[in-house]
């Protein structure tokens, strides 16, 4: 179990690399853009950490900068200032090459548009990872077959995603972020473009992960949605404002 | 990402825009087949003037002794041209010892030759490129009598008045007729033609069937030297091409002495064989291959202009794509391969297109026209190269700005 006080710690020590425990760790991380001449501080010093396993909300109004700090998480975008460690390794001083493949290793997305190539079935999106990480084709085939089959979606692996429903595309776009097998799912207002029924199912998805022992980080401005992990924490005014764990939600699963 | 995903990724691409696909690689199809057709002509010609033309001027293992040059190679200065005049003439007297150097397989004949005007009773004068000439000169230039008859021992030694005539000039002069036993007149005095010799062809339009051959000693000589005992040159052919440089070099030897040429001195003869005018004709092909080349290119650089452009949008249309490709992991080579490839398939397919265009437009020149076309390997090959170098060339700038991309700002754009 996490205490308050362990994460004090693990924060407080600037430039060491956390315990392999603890998957995520930012420690004052800003990120500012300059919007045609004006500077918008997105990130005011964000300090987070996340242990495996968990499954965390990120929360937030828009333009508390919870965007800014999925980009961040997920690689896609660098911090100004301040440290990110993701799984043991500093992300904030990576390189370009080297944070794709940190993306490609460690980072499975889910979007709210869920991103998938209009052109490519839904094998082949699911294999895209594995094309950018060298796995050889046969092996491609399987593992992405059976990334496919985790979500249910194995019969339709020949379809396009226009010729698939909002719901599976999503599926589809899940399994494509668990084929690398990666240290976190990453996933952007998830449900965001799907009904409420859709959405129950997706969540189900998630859950399900979460208590294979996946971790699991969603970025929602829906409480309902935030409802379902296991730890909230709300941004404001690109700062941590609040970071709730329900051990009651934990213990009501059985974990 | 593997070279090979990449390149399949390309076919993918191409095959989902077929039309587009066509039509961007219409440019290098276009330059590729003005390429191979135009060098497939310059090779063409090559090849005629290699086995025919040359074989037909200058035999085969055979060189001429000439006071200068026949062929001459680019721009002869002033300064050459006057030392050419001032070289002595090759006489007579020189074919004795001359041929008593020659291993004793050799064929030898001296000659002289001239263009001048040939009369009949029957055409309008013709001019005609007469040779008179001593020993086995029509053996040597493998000229055969088709109808009549070939100069007889008789007709050489004693210099009779008789020529054999070449097809062209026979039909001028002699429409409708035969033309063996008739006179001809050139110089005001006449002579009996005995033969009718074979056709020599043509090249460039030009015929070589306008011929007159006459004994040496017969009087037309006298119209073709202008100082006694002097000839135009002689011909020697040996059995072997191995023996044609020892030949020649006791043939130097001999003309060295005669010319009483101290060691230092350079030769004030020469010694030409068919490798000189091909030397000429290898001159000549080396402009055409670079016009061949150069105006093609500019079909070329069109076509790579056109495939820059159409990555160019591919990379703003698929802006979002690449992102989804960065944001799972695609480094920056590997959209850079992505790019590449697709503009190196487009045009290299373009290339393919032109090339198989091209050797049909060769085809069709061959058969439809008297040029005389051959595809050259070596052209192909050229052409997969610079369909793929346009490729690469043109996809340099796209690909990089492809590569390049910021993955958030490429994701937030649809």
């Amino acid at each position: 179990m996490t205490t308050t006080a362990e994460r004090q710690a693990v924060l407080t020590a600037a430039n060491t690399a956390p315990d392999k425990d603890w998957v995520i760790v930012t420690r004052g991380v800003c990120r500012e853009y300059d919007m045609g001449g004006e500077i918008v501080r997105a990130l005011r010093g964000v300090d987070l950490a996340i242990r495996r396993n968990e499954y965390v909300a990120i929360m937030g109004p828009s333009g508390s900068g919870k965007s800014t700090l999925m980009n961040t998480i997920g690689c896609l975008d660098t911090p100004n200032s301040g440290e990110y460690w993701l799984n043991g390794q500093k992300a904030s001083e990576m390189k370009d090459d080297e944070l794709a493949r940190v993306r490609n290793k460690e980072i499975g997305f889910v979007f709210q548009t869920f991103n998938l190539l209009p052109r490519a079935t839904a094998l082949a999106n699911v294999e895209l990872p594995l094309v950018y990480a060298g796995v050889p084709s046969a092996e491609r085939h399987a593992r992405a077959k059976e990334a496919l089959e985790r979500v249910q979606l194995d019969k339709r692996m020949g379809h396009r995603p226009n010729e698939l429903s909002g719901g599976q595309r999503q599926r589809v776009a899940i399994a494509r972020a668990l084929v690398n097998r990666p240290s976190i799912l990453l996933a952007d207002e998830p449900t965001g473009n799907l009904d409420s029924t859709t959405s129950e199912e997706i969540m189900r998805v998630f859950e399900e992960l979460a208590s294979q022992g996946q971790t699991v980080i969603m970025v929602t401005h829906e409480p309902d949605i935030a409802a379902h992990a296991r730890r909230v924490i709300v941004l404001r005014d690109g700062v941590v404002a609040s970071d709730d764990r329900r051990e009651n939600f934990t213990t009501k699963l059985g974990l | 990402m593997k070279f090979f995903e990449a390149v399949r990724l390309a076919f993918a691409t191409i095959r989902v825009q077929k039309l587009k696909s066509f039509f961007t690689a219409l440019g290098v199809c276009i330059g590729v087949m003005f390429l191979i057709t135009v060098v497939s002509i310059v090779e063409g010609m090559g090849k005629y003037m290699e086995n025919e033309l040359v074989g037909k001027l200058i035999a085969i293992n055979s060189f001429e002794l000439r006071h200068r040059p026949s062929i001459n190679i680019g721009d002869v200065s002033r300064e050459t041209w006057l030392e050419y005049n001032r070289r002595p003439r090759i006489l007579e007297s020189d074919v004795e010892p001359v041929v008593a150097a020659l291993p004793t397989d050799a064929l030898w004949a001296m000659y002289s030759n001239g263009s001048i005007q040939v009369e009949s009773s029957f055409g309008k004068p013709r001019s005609a490129q007469i040779t008179a000439f001593d020993g086995q000169y029509l053996e040597i230039k493998k000229v055969g009598v088709t109808t009549g008859r070939s100069f007889s021992q008789v007709d050489i030694s004693t210099g009779t008045s008789v020529v054999v005539i070449g097809p062209d000039l026979a039909k001028r002069l002699f429409p409708d007729l035969n033309a063996v036993d008739r006179q001809v007149k050139i110089g005001g005095r006449f002579y009996t033609v005995i033969g009718v010799g074979e056709s020599l062809g043509s090249a460039f339009g030009m015929s070589f069937d306008n011929y007159v051959y006459a004994p040496f000693r017969s009087p037309v000589h006298r119209l073709l030297n202008p100082g006694a005992h002097q000839i135009d040159g002689m011909i020697v052919q040996v059995a072997t091409a191995e023996a044609l440089p020892d030949a020649q070099e006791s043939v130097r030897g001999i003309m060295r002495a005669r010319h009483q040429l101290r060691p230092a001195q350079k030769d004030n003869f020469v010694l030409e064989t068919s490798d000189t005018a091909l030397e000429f004709w290898n001159k000549i092909k080396s402009y055409l291959v670079l016009a061949g080349i150069a105006l093609p290119a500019i079909g070329l650089v069109v076509g790579a202009i056109v495939i820059m452009n159409i990555m160019l949008v591919a990379v703003a249309e698929r802006t979002h794509e690449i992102g989804i490709r960065k944001a799972l992991g695609a480094k920056r080579r590997d959209i850079l391969l992505q790019f590449m490839i697709e503009a190196s398939t487009l045009s290299t397919f373009g290339a393919a297109m032109g090339i198989a265009l091209g050797a049909i437009g060769a085809y069709a020149i061959r058969t439809m026209t008297p040029m005389p076309t051959y595809v050259a390997p070596w052209s192909i090959v050229v052409g997969v190269l610079i369909g793929a170098g346009v490729g690469i060339i043109s996809g340099v700038y796209p690909a990089s700005r492809a590569s390049l991309l910021d993955p958030v700002a490429a994701l937030r754009q649809e």
